[in-house]
């Protein structure tokens, strides 16, 4: 048992206990998403001792000389001071500049800024709301000249964050950037290899971003996506892809529905299992994997199975906490 | 001071190298795939790269101790002789493949054998 000081005030971190929980416990309003590791949002800074190596692991080289560390990974090691950072370090404001629905729970959200904003196509960053929430969501386009970053967000039933987005958040709304993170991207190397997207529901977001990404840089090797719900209205863009493959005649697209009514033009099934069943060997591949995590986990694996080196498998599962 | 086993054979690469070989085999043999299908391979990954660490002699901080710890769930649940036996033999293969030197494969598999005792919980 430790205990945490923030300013004047001291709080107690039980054993097994994470500094994110124990703050929660105690009521202090700390910004968090995932408490897996992966969205930084709870990032923390400790004022006189070295944070535990494992609640730095991520981190940049910078952020770990200061003594920054991820709460929701950190069990203490001794007694420890914190200080919470100001949002504004880490968040910059965008303005909506779009909200309209892609199917019948799914919106695009776009949000412009007045410069350039960094990041890979197929990154994630934290959107926040002025009271702190604070989820994670893939960007969908490329780096432009117009500085915007657009989103695939669903509605999820009962989802706080996703329901605000929906029906609360409008057109020249200000809303809170979180830098970008994530290491599923493109890179642009081995234009000959063959590339594999493979998504549920929102998970065409970053998919679509690193198909983009992909073709402007002229990949030449073939680029096949899969995408899948269980029903067709859960589906989108599904015209546009079919254009682009139209265009682009190394670019496959197969929209794939899990549900009992398959129209024409649609695969039945599972959308890995078709996914592997179309692709007989991916070995030289690149395999990306976005959304549920059930679908990414399983398929990690299925990709190296059939032949897909680890460090070619890039992969987002949409997790979602139950807080 | 002469170069350690796990320097000779590659260091860092050379265990990412093994563990792409390694655990597509592991998951390949219905002997022993059971233990190692946890659905998080990220997690599952690290482990195999702290067993070549380990096998290779490389930094890792582990007493005979922790591989009792690591291990002792496994041998509630069956694990024994012939699976051990199962790995050694896809740590050689692994490494045959990779053309590792023969002497050094020789190395590698003492280190691993040498921890028998303590996998096994006895
Ligand atoms: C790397 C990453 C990228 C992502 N990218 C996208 C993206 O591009 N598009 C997208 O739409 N999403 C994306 N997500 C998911 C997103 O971050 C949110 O998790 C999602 O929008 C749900 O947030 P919410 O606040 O609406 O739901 P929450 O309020 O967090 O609730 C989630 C679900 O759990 C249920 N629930 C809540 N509390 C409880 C409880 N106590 N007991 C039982 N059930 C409960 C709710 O009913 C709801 O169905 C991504 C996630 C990650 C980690
Ligand atoms: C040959 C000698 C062996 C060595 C040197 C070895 C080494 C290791 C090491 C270093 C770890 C990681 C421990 C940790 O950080 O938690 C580990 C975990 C593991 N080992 Fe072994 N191991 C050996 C044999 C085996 C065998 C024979 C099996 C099963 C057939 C096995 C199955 C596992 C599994 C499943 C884990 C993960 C356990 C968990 O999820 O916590 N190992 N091993
Ligand atoms: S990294 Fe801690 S909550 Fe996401």
């Amino acid at each position: 048992m430790y205990t945490l000081t923030i300013d004047q005030n001291t709080y107690i971190c039980k054993s097994d206990e994470t500094v994110l929980d124990a703050l929660l416990r105690e009521n202090i309003n700390l910004s968090f998403a995932c408490k897996k590791g992966t969205c930084h949002s709870c990032m923390v800074r400790s004022a006189n001792v070295r944070p535990p190596k494992a609640a730095q692991s991520g981190l940049k080289n910078t952020q770990i000389k200061q003594n920054y560390f991820l709460a929701c990974q950190c069990y203490p090691e001794q007694d420890m001071h914190l200080k919470l950072p100001d949002q504004s370090e880490f968040y910059r404001m965008g303005r909506v500049i779009t909200n309209k629905l892609l199917n019948r729970n799914t919106i695009l959200l776009v949000v412009a800024f007045e410069d350039a904003f960094e990041f890979n196509a197929g990154q994630f960053v934290n959107l926040q709301r002025s009271d702190g929430l604070t989820r994670s969501y893939s960007t969908a386009n490329i780096p432009e000249q117009s500085n915007t970053l657009e989103f695939h967000i669903r509605r999820l039933p009962g989802g706080v964050f996703s329901s605000w987005l929906h029906d609360e958040v409008n057109m020249g709304d200000s809303i809170a950037v979180s830098e970008a993170r994530g290491h599923c991207f493109y890179i642009p190397e081995r234009h000959e290899q063959g590339i594999l997207l493979v998504g549920t529901g929102t998970g065409l977001a970053p998919l679509a971003g690193i198909l983009t990404d992909a073709l402007a840089n002229g990949h030449t090797g073939p680029i096949h996506l899969f995408h899948g719900s269980r029903e067709l209205e859960d589906l989108y863009r599904i015209d546009e892809m079919r254009q682009l493959a139209e265009q682009h005649q190394n670019f496959h697209y197969t929209p794939c529905l899990s549900g009992s009514h398959i129209p024409e033009g649609f695969a039945a099934g599972r959308v890995n299992e078709i996914a592997l069943s179309g692709i007989p060997d991916l070995k030289g591949w690149r395999v990306f994997l976005c959304g549920h995590p059930d679908m990414v986990n399983q398929m990690k694996k299925q990709a190296f199975l059939k032949g897909a080196a680890i460090a070619d498998i890039y992969a987002d599962a949409f997790l979602i906490s139950t807080h | 001071m002469s170069a350690t086993l796990y320097e000779r054979i590659g260091g860092e690469p050379a265990v990412d190298a093994a563990v792409n070989i390694f655990y597509r085999k592991v998951l390949n043999d219905h002997r022993i795939n059971r233990f190692f299908d946890n659905t998080d391979m990220d997690k599952q990954l690290a482990k195999q790269k702290a067993f070549f660490t380990m096998a290779f002699g490389g930094p890792n901080n582990y007493t005979g101790q922790d591989m009792r710890n690591a291990h002792a769930n496994l041998v509630k649940t069956g694990l024994n002789e012939d699976h051990f036996n199962a790995v050694m033999e896809h740590l050689g293969a692994t490494l045959t493949e990779l053309n590792v030197p023969g002497d050094l494969i020789a190395e590698a598999a003492a280190i691993a054998e040498s921890t028998r005792n303590d996998v096994l919980g006895k």
